[in-house]
């Protein structure tokens, strides 16, 4: 077919595009998770402090992404940032703080109380508690949380290039353009399979860190 | 401590809003935003018709093919086409758009089939989910009073799992609204118009005239999709009651 | 070894706990006993400030519990939960060793430790070890939990209604075993029951609260022979007496170097010696001394010949280290008024009679 050798002929460019989509949404993630899983471990101090900010992220949420693009470019134009690498930068960290910190939130408030005071009454500090205790259970479903954040921020991603952020999704937006069904085929199949293979391969790494003790 | 937080943060919300009210207003943009008013009520209305009919397609399908896929019959092959469904929420929103555009063309039907495919994979897997979770010893008791499978799904089953479903719905819902303005890259209209030729045009009014009313209409409709999961599932199986 | 001196907690307008003076000495097990919110796990937790009293003090060894940081108070004194809260995602050797590691101990010392102390909970440790909790049953999880309290040799040990969660077949075996540990290990332990009979059986010193006050503090055998009120009288149960025949030894009862007779002697001769002693049936013994069998006064008076003849099984055989709850369970299903004791070889050593028990508790009842 007229796409496998679209494709076989573009594999250096189809390999740019992907390495710049990983790129973006691996820096993305990585200070998602730095900031996301800081506020998830914070917020299990007060539950209303975790009602609120669950909620504002929940909004985040709900907010599509190209209209979220479309908030943050005028803003960040004030700084001549307005198109490009740092407004879909800044709209994918926003969208993986809620899964990656309603997941913290949850798995480490579900841990059992029992262990909780055991952990106390042994003379462990409130630090070591949490570091060989809670979030050791509470590792899995964190992961969990940002094997959804990536999926969701390569989705997302793949429309930044309507803003200049380049990626797989240039194929898809050429091909509409150019109404080239190679391109958008190619696209497609691109930005699918890395995010497939990026969900399972997360999947496996959560698979690993779960300790043997907490596996059923 | 956490009480005087909130209402730092809050008042720091309400004047920051206000800083930028007043500060959009001296650089001139919000009167250019208005200028595209007309274009925002037509178009609201095409994006508000798209998330209907889809929503209703897909919630129409989603829900009964959910409570097929649970039913004993199917069971031995559920958790396979589980998993492919899970798979499909992984697919990228743009890429199934694009996907269903080289197979129908550009225009509305293209638009709604790829937004009814987004929109049933979670329908589906939380009709699943919430009809698993429903405990087993009800529906034995069930069964022990001598009730018919048919009326076990409608007076045990169903009622039971409906807040999960909802839930499922509302999700749904969301990514459709998130997506609705893609759907003008396949010649589907929308909001979505107003925003991607703003970028286009580099001019952030209009690209503020889509944007906005976008996210504002996204967070109503998950807002009132809220109060009907609030009310109008029955006190004894809400969670929120 | 712990004593607690005016130790009172507030909880809003609520005094949990009301001016508890208690001493516990060293080597003792004093088991903190009462209904619901009585004041008694909150106690407990005061002795390592999990909850910081409100006023009074709390002296370990003599020195004062609030002069030391908490963490380092902890660290010291042994703590097992009712839900037992073993770490599922640590092996069982990580988990007992969880104390030794925080205070840096040697590695190879503490994993050593953790398979000495398996193997005194009859868990093997080449099994043990490597497992994880899930792996466990309840009653293993709970052993372990015991012996991950006591990984770092504490001092004292804080149990606080250990051995709630598990059934009661198992609950006697492990409490068993912990008393076999406790014997060879000699900790100061505070354990926290609402069952008497559980701390009957296990304590030294029992401590009865009501409210948050201690009503009586004493040895298990004082509070049910004299309860200090009606309402310690209801708590340890109107059967009483009968528990406190669980504390009495049958050998402390017995009468010994009992009369006997051996199968070639003549029924006059059993006749006679029974008329010495002044009993209604006397014991026949084997060639060795063992008991195999008696014989009754208004059967053999009329009768002439050997007592071998005549001779008829015995009611029952008690042994002289179990416990006279036994011995008098015994009386009644064979309706008998006295038994013979027997040591573990079956020789005849004594004798146990209703009378006899009556008297021995009655030295010490006073109602």
């Amino acid at each position: 077919m007229e796409t496998v050798q679209f494709i076989i002929a573009n594999l250096p460019l189809i390999w740019q595009r992907t390495v710049e989509h990983v790129l973006l949404v691996g820096a993305a993630v990585s200070i998602a998770i730095a900031t996301g899983v800081f506020i998830g471990i914070l917020i299990t101090q007060s539950k209303a402090l975790a009602d609120r900010v669950l909620y504002v992220a929940a909004v985040i949420m709900t907010i599509p992404s190209i209209a979220l693009f479309g908030l943050l470019i005028p803003i960040l134009s004030l700084i001549g940032q307005g198109i490009g690498y740092l407004p879909a930068l800044i709209a994918l960290i926003l969208y993986s703080q809620l899964p990656i910190i309603r997941n913290t939130y949850t798995a480490i408030m579900n841990v059992d109380p029992a262990l909780r005071e055991a952990a106390r009454g042994m003379g462990m500090t409130i630090v070591q508690r949490l570091w060989t205790v809670e979030l050791p259970i509470a590792l899995p479903v964190i992961v969990n949380g940002v094997r959804n954040a990536v999926v969701l921020n390569i989705a997302i991603a793949a429309i930044a290039t309507y803003i200049g952020a380049g990626g797989l999704g240039t194929f898809i937006s050429r091909g509409i353009s150019q109404t080239d069904v190679r391109q958008l085929i190619t696209g497609a199949l691109a930005v699918s399979i890395l995010a497939i293979l990026a969900d399972l391969a997360l999947l496996g790494l959560q698979r690993r860190l779960t300790s043997p003790g907490l596996r059923d | 401590m956490a009480a005087s937080l909130a209402s730092a943060a809050k008042l720091l919300v309400v004047l920051g809003v206000f800083a930028l009210g007043a500060f959009l207003q001296s650089r001139g943009v919000l009167p250019g935003i208005l200028r595209h008013w007309s274009d925002v009520v037509y178009l609201a209305r095409q994006h508000i018709e798209l998330v209907a009919i889809s929503g209703s397609i897909a919630a129409l399908i989603g829900v009964p093919l959910g409570i097929v896929l649970t039913r004993g019959v199917v069971r031995p092959y559920a958790d396979a086409i589980t998993q492919i469904v899970n798979l499909g929420t992984t697919i990228p929103t743009l890429a199934i758009l694009a996907l269903a555009m080289s197979v129908l063309g550009i225009g509305s039907p293209p638009a709604i089939f790829g937004l009814v495919v987004l929109t049933l994979l979670p329908i589906v897997l939380n009709t699943i989910a919430g009809l698993r979770m429903v405990p087993a010893h009800l529906i034995e008791a069930a069964r022990g009073m001598g009730m018919t499978g048919t009326q076990i799904l409608l007076t045990v089953e169903l009622p039971n799992a409906l807040f999960v479903i909802l839930a499922g719905l509302r999700t749904a819902l969301a990514i459709n609204v998130g997506t609705v303005p893609l759907a003008f890259l396949i010649g589907g209209g929308g909001l979505g118009e107003l925003i991607f030729t703003g970028i286009d045009l580099m001019e952030p009014t209009m690209l503020l005239a889509g944007a906005i009313p976008t996210a504002v209409l996204a967070i109503v409709i998950d807002f009132l999709v809220g109060q009907c999961q609030f009310w109008l599932i029955p006190r004894g199986v809400n969670p929120l009651r | 070894m712990i004593r607690l001196e005016r130790v009172t907690k507030i909880f809003g307008t609520i005094t949990a706990v009301d001016r508890v003076d208690m001493d516990v000495p060293t080597g003792a097990v004093c088991v903190l006993l009462g209904p619901s919110g009585c004041g008694k796990t909150t106690t407990m937790k005061m002795i390592n400030r999990l909850i910081p009293p409100t006023s009074g003090k709390i002296f370990i060894d003599g020195r004062d519990t609030a002069g030391i940081d908490e963490v380092t108070l902890r660290r010291s004194i042994g703590y097992v939960i009712q839900q037992i809260g073993l770490f599922p995602n640590k092996t069982v050797e990580e988990n007992i060793c969880t104390v030794p590691d925080l205070l840096g101990w040697d590695r190879r010392k503490s994993r050593a430790r953790a398979a000495d102390l398996l193997s005194l909970v009859n868990l093997d440790p080449a099994i043990f070890l490597k497992r994880y909790p899930k792996e466990l049953s309840g009653g293993q999880q709970q052993r372990v939990g015991v012996v991950r309290a006591l990984a770092a040799d504490p001092p004292v040990l804080l149990m606080d209604e250990p051995f709630g969660a598990i059934d009661p077949i198992n609950r006697e075996v492990i409490q068993d075993e912990f008393m076999k540990i406790q014997a060879e290990l000699k900790k100061t332990v505070v354990f926290v029951s609402h069952d008497i009979d559980e701390a009957v059986k296990m304590a030294s010193h029992i401590a009865i609260f009501r409210e948050g006050r201690l009503i009586q503090y004493d040895t298990p055998d004082t509070i049910l022979a004299t309860p200090a009120d009606s309402f310690v009288a209801d708590f340890v149960g109107g059967d009483r007496t009968l528990k406190r025949l669980r504390l009495i030894k049958v050998s402390q009862a017995m009468m010994k170097e009992p009369p006997r007779v051996v199968g070639e002697d003549t029924l006059e001769t059993a006749v006679a010696r029974m008329r010495e002693h002044g009993h209604g049936s006397i014991v026949m013994v084997g060639p060795r001394g063992r008991a195999r069998g008696m014989i009754r006064l208004d059967e053999a008076q009329d009768k002439k010949g050997v007592v071998s003849e005549h001779v008829v099984p015995l009611p029952g055989v008690i042994h002289v280290d179990d416990d006279l709850r036994n011995a008098v369970s015994m009386m009644f299903s064979h309706g008998a008024t006295w038994l013979a004791c027997v040591d573990d070889d079956g020789f005849y050593t004594g004798y146990v009679t209703q009378r006899g028990i009556t008297q021995l508790l009655g030295a010490s009842d006073r109602d």
